[in-house]
């Protein structure tokens, strides 16, 4: 089995704003489209055009709707991807090694050299994080676009994971989450974010902002009511005519 | 075992080159960075610097390499040689192609134009499209908009000169109260995400998401309403109740910029009843409550009143225009107790949300230190914002009052002062224009000659029935019926009635159909079952097609391929020269002017040609004068990209508005620049122009902003653009259905257009609905509304054949609330019938709670005919996915001749109509009804591979994932 790094230099992640997602897939693609000529190439697609495709995906969005018991219901879209946890039960329990999390920056990552298909990583994470390319015989996973934030090829401001870069609401952050001062674990702080089944104990260091309380009752301070219509008074007095009547200049 | 971290290349080669372009993946309009790698596409990201999605991209447009290498991609020309639709075809040339074209199309020019029917999909080339029309002296010609959105245009136009989405936009920044109305998710998407991800984080601002489903944005709405279908515009006008009850409107906007003060001619049963009073030049007339008289209603300093009843010099009376509206709507029939059943949103909430709305607009009112300067050169120092501002779009217009209902939430925005104004709504160049535009529909009887052009664009803006196109018996000249009696305002056209018209030879046969980009035998048609019938109908006497010959171009295996005599095939959006032109739909945001092009990053390695090429090259053929030389040569021999630099509209004015002038250093105006393309690929493919501050706001009368406009040709002249709370043109067609004036409408159009022409905007139940329920037997017999949704990662049928989109959105479902489902004893994934007063269809059902309890919706245009798109015929979207299109008719319910089933002032396609019933289906196979025999693989489209290895091309030489593969080697 497969020994983790005593500590890690930073904690680089994402944080989701559940709060702001749309469901849009625009994560879930642009990560698909980088990746699949990135690190990880290719990212299969079985049956591309007939019955049942089934591709490789790091990121997929899932839509549910909650129910707070009381009649009150909420549709939440839900982004999905590794978490890089900090105590990854994924690479614990890798036979060979492959699967690693990396000492500078606690990226977990799979060297498909050495990763022998066996799927015991896909069995241990509970987050349903990994995706196995049965055509290459081998496990795949978010990099954290690896080859991305670090690429001196690319410009400065797009050295930043692809789902982040593309998300079109702004929903998606990346940071250092070890760091309590950056701006990313700031986010967290402010809005209350929080952990993906932190019970589980692999400490995730992805985390997702809540939805904000919907402003749904009212919000405005003022309260209407209706003023007498005064449609069947002299126009002098203070209705409706009256007030339609004062002197306005084009 | 110890950690043992590989080597991680993290700064590999990414690219050759960076080419920057505009995304087609659907209507939008990004910009893209397309990076290229060894001569391929790599990837596709959002350009940082474009001023429609600023380095954003949505679904679509990050899979775009997967439309570009699509295995449906047509290959060449091709002549069908089996019978219509067996998709027997012969690869052609493109000479033979051309050849057989300009011999249908000759023929009909030398005879009469009219013969053909010209109609483009989602082209984004309109101006050149509709010239080509014009040239070719045809009338009918249209593009999509009349089974799109063409409600909100015409709408927006004759009511404040502008639209949502296409010539409007949200002050996101600033707004407080933001309301969105029935908006399809996958239009104008980046702009939207990326404004709704910036309100929601401020405290102050809310989002009220009004919408029968509650998908994507409605999820993340501060409060959604979940409306029952077609009830928009009786919620609206309560909003106007609550509003003028309370006296929470904008007195001083109204007088200021709206025709709210002026005069209505008040002579019941005359002429000239519920006209505008005019002075002897045609001036509006308001009543000056300073000098007591009538006097010109557009000049400065007067003192309108907005109540009253006047006597004018001719001794008739008059009453200003806002006390007609007010009479109306404080009217009992739009209190909210009186409409919260309709609507399914209760009293309380009306009120409240009017309320909200009063708030926003008066108690957080904006002022900018922005100092700008009216029409009549008056300096004002702030700058004043309404907060409040709305989006709508499909869920109002799809509906046969959507007319209507538009106008109502103009006038709703009008109320409080928000068009055009700091947190409101507001214009995008070339708008605002006048209200409604000054162009008229070329195409009347006499207009249309043998070998000659039109006098004008067959499209533009009628303002009275002497503006229609009909007969001398008041029947409809167009194929179509637009602009005819019973779709006086058809701005866009009627796409959707044109193959039922040319079967029927309604008014008159047709020879040749040609359509672009339109898959008129699928999800684009109303009726498709029939549709397919119609377009294969032989003519007994003949022998021939009903419909002779059907010219079609795509780029790819839609359904509609199979239905064509002839196929010119397109290329792909990363092939090509197109442009986002100021004639057309630009990409200008509110702060001012901006256009782009498409540049070709790849070339094709098929022989297929651009649409817009072998437009250009078809007009020199035929002759057509604006495509060819007086010596008879091509006037635009290299294509499309020759016409974009060299065309001119007028002098000065082409298809591109940056560079221009012979040094490239001129903008908007300017004589052509011959290196004017390379200027914009120097400039990341797009130009702006952004507007001084103080002509940022209040377009419609800011002076400066005026001239400038005019100076570019996008308003006639420099005039305060006045908004119509009253609109007359409406009212023009009101008298004449009540008998007064020379364009009298045949008695069988009278009533409906005394119904649903008036100068207010009014509500009425859907028209299907009503026909269904005054069918006394029937009563109740339809209770359900069915309705679509766009899934935001697909557009329309394009997404389909996209290996990544499709394993998004391979699939539909009928949605449903729980309730409605137990009604029915149904559980998720049961099969249900679903049935319309027309057909009826088969499908899965899934139950959620964000619906409206009286209503099922499904994703729209994912079902697929088997063997189309290239997709193998056991895929899912044949298999399983369905479409509503079949249950819904292209005729409104009736015996007899029939209306179409469309808004009865604007002829938009009444989708959402749409009223069904439901029962369970019994076990069986699990498959979607109705199915069609499988289309036959159109020759030339390359083998569909069974595995896509994308991107193992860009690995490192030597790696071991770059072989070949058999496949599921692994356990």
């Amino acid at each position: 089995m497969t020994g983790l790094p005593p500590s890690t230099g930073k904690k680089l992640g994402l944080v989701t704003d559940l709060d702001i997602c749309v469901g849009c897939h625009a994560c879930s693609v642009s990560c698909k489209e980088w990746n699949a000529g990135g690190h990880s190439a290719p990212l299969t697609d079985l049956n591309p055009y007939a019955h049942d495709p089934l591709g490789v995906w790091f990121n997929r969005v899932h839509v549910y709707e909650t129910d707070d018991g009381e009649g009150h219901t909420q549709t939440v879209n839900f982004p999905r991807s590794c978490l890089h946890c900090e105590e990854p039960a994924c690479v614990t329990v890798c036979p060979t090694g492959a699967s690693y999390k990396r000492e500078e920056d606690g990226i977990v990552l799979i060297n498909a050299d050495t990763c022998i298909g066996c799927k015991l990583c896909s069995w241990a994470c509970p987050y349903g994080a990994r995706e196995f390319d049965s055509d290459d015989g081998v496990m795949k996973k978010c990099t954290l676009c690896v080859d991305r934030i670090y690429n001196e090829n690319l410009p400065e401001d797009d050295r930043v994971p692809a789902c982040v870069q593309a998300c079109p609401t702004q929903a998606r952050h990346f940071g250092d989450l070890g760091d309590p001062a950056s701006d990313i674990s700031q986010l967290v702080e402010r809005r209350g974010g929080f952990s993906l089944m932190p019970e589980s104990g692999y400490k995730p260091v992805n985390q997702y902002l809540p939805p904000r309380q919907r402003k749904d009752q009212a919000v405005a301070t003022l309260d209407l009511q209706n003023v007498p219509s005064g449609r069947n008074d002299d126009p002098q007095t203070d209705g409706f005519l009256g007030w339609i009547d004062k002197m306005l200049s084009r | 075992m110890a950690t043992t971290q590989e080597r991680v290349d993290t700064s590999p080669k990414v690219s050759d080159e960076v080419k920057y372009s505009t995304c087609y993946m659907c209507a939008c309009r990004c910009g893209i960075r397309v990076h290229i790698r060894d001569g391929q596409v790599r990837y596709i990201d959002g350009n940082p610097d474009h001023p429609v999605n600023r380095g954003v991209l949505c679904a679509k447009g990050s899979a775009g390499i997967m439309q570009h290498l699509s295995p449906a991609r047509l290959s060449g020309p091709l002549k069908r040689v089996g019978p219509r639709g067996s998709g027997e075809f012969e690869a052609i040339s493109w000479d033979e192609a051309l050849g057989i074209a300009c011999g249908w199309l000759g023929q009909i020019r030398r005879t009469d134009p009219g013969q053909l029917a010209f109609f483009t999909g989602r082209d984004q080339s309109q101006s050149l499209t509709g010239m080509w029309a014009a040239e070719f002296g045809t009338r009918n010609y249209a593009a999509h908009g009349g089974l799109c959105s063409v409600n909100m245009a015409a709408a927006g136009l004759y009511t404040i000169g502008g639209s949502f989405w296409e010539f409007g936009e949200v002050d996101w920044a600033r707004t407080r109260y933001f309301m969105m109305f029935g908006v399809a998710e996958d239009h104008d998407s980046n702009p939207i995400k990326i404004g709704l991800g910036t309100l929601k984080g401020r405290e102050d601002t809310k989002f009220v998401s009004i919408n029968p489903v509650r998908t994507g944005y409605s999820a993340i709405a501060d409060e959604w309403l979940g409306i029952r279908p077609g009830t928009d515009g009786l919620f609206v006008m309560s909003l106007i109740h609550q509003l003028l009850n309370n006296q929470k409107v904008d007195l001083d906007y109204l007088v200021r910029y709206t025709n709210a003060p002026w005069l209505v001619i008040n002579q019941p049963g005359q002429a000239d009843d519920g006209l505008i009073a005019r002075d002897s030049d045609g001036h509006p007339l308001a009543w000056d409550k300073t000098s007591g008289q009538a006097v010109n209603a557009l000049l400065p300093e007067i003192t309108p009143a907005l109540a009253g009843t006047y006597m004018l010099a001719d001794g008739r009376q008059a009453r200003p225009a806002f006390e007609l509206m007010a009479e109306r709507y404080l009217d009992e029939q739009f209190a909210p107790e009186k409409v919260e059943q309709q609507c399914g949103i209760d009293a309380q909430t009306i009120r409240r949300i009017a309320n909200e709305l009063a708030h926003a607009a008066f108690e957080q009112a904006i002022e900018l230190d922005i100092p700008w300067t009216d029409w009549a050169g008056r300096r004002h120092e702030k700058t004043i914002g309404r907060p409040v501002s709305v989006h709508a779009m499909r869920g109002i217009s799809a509906h046969s009052n959507g007319f209507h209902t538009c106008r109502a939430i103009h006038v709703l925005q009008m109320l409080l002062g928000s068009i055009d104004c700091p947190g409101g709504f507001r214009y995008k160049a070339p708008f605002p224009k006048p209200a409604p535009p000054p162009t008229r529909p070329a195409g009347k009887c006499d207009d249309v000659q043998a070998n000659t052009p039109l006098p004008g664009m067959p499209l533009g803006f009628v303002s009275g029935p002497e503006d229609l196109l009909v007969d001398d018996d008041g029947g409809p000249r167009r194929i179509d019926h637009a602009y005819s009696w019973a779709y006086p305002l058809a701005a866009h056209g009627m796409m959707h009635m044109v193959i039922h018209n040319a079967w029927a030879g309604d008014p008159y046969p047709i020879n040749t159909l040609f359509l672009y980009m339109a898959n008129m035998s699928w999800n684009s048609s109303m009726n498709t079952a029939q549709t397919m019938q119609m377009l294969t109908d032989m003519d007994e006497a003949s022998g021939e097609y009903k419909i002779p010959h059907i010219i079609y171009s795509d780029a790819y295996a839609s359904e509609m391929v199979s239905y064509a005599d002839l196929v010119l095939p397109d290329t792909t959006y990363l092939e090509r020269w197109d442009c986002m032109s100021m004639l057309d739909r630009p990409i200008s945001s509110a702060e001012g002017p901006a256009d782009a092009i498409r540049q070709p990053v790849v070339q094709p390695d098929r022989d297929v040609r651009a649409f817009q090429d072998v437009l250009i090259d078809l007009g020199a053929r035929l002759g057509l004068p604006a495509f060819t030389n007086p010596s008879g040569t091509a006037r635009y021999p290299g294509g499309y990209p020759d016409y974009l630099v060299n065309h001119e509209r007028c002098e000065g004015i082409g298809p591109l508005s940056g560079w221009r002038g012979k040094n490239g250093d001129q903008h908007g105006r300017g004589e052509p620049n011959p290196d004017q393309l390379q200027a914009y690929v120097d400039n990341q493919c797009f130009w702006q122009d952004p507007l001084p501050e103080s002509q940022q706001y209040y377009k419609h009368a800011n002076g400066p902003y005026l001239e400038y406009a005019a100076s570019m040709e996008w308003v006639p002249d420099a005039s305060q653009i006045i908004m119509q709370l009253y609109s007359e043109p409406l009212q023009k067609f009101a008298l004449a259905a009540l008998g007064h004036g020379d364009f009298q409408p045949l008695e069988k159009y009278r009533e409906r257009i005394k119904l649903y022409f008036d100068p207010l905007p009014i509500w009425y139940p859907p028209l299907e609905e009503q026909l269904l329920n005054n069918r006394g037997d029937q009563h109740g017999a339809f209770p359900l509304h069915a309705l679509t949704q766009r899934p935001m990662a697909m557009y329309h049928s394009w997404g389909s054949q996209n290996a990544w989109l499709r394993q998004i959105y391979g699939t539909n479902r009928l949605y449903m609330h729980p309730d409605l489902a137990a009604e029915h004893d149904l559980e998720d994934d049961d099969w249900v019938y679903l049935e319309s007063h027309h057909a009826r269809i088969k499908a899965q059902i899934r139950t959620m709670t964000g619906c409206n309890r009286d209503t099922v919706w499904t994703w729209n245009a994912i079902g697929k005919r088997k063997g189309a798109w290239n997709l193998d015929p056991n895929a899912s979207e044949g298999r399983e996915g369905f479409l509503l299109n079949h249950l819904i008719s292209e005729l409104l319910p009736g015996k007899g001749k029939r209306f179409s089933n469309s808004d009865p002032v604007t002829g938009q396609a009444a989708w959402f109509d749409l009223k069904v019933r439901l029962r369970k289906a019994e076990a069986g196979e699990a498959l979607s009804e109705p199915q069609f025999e499988a289309l036959s693989p159109v020759p030339g489209v390359q083998d569909r591979p069974d595995v896509l290895r994308f991107g193992q091309q860009f690995l490192p030489a030597g790696s071991w994932r770059r072989k070949p593969k058999k496949r599921n080697r692994a356990p």
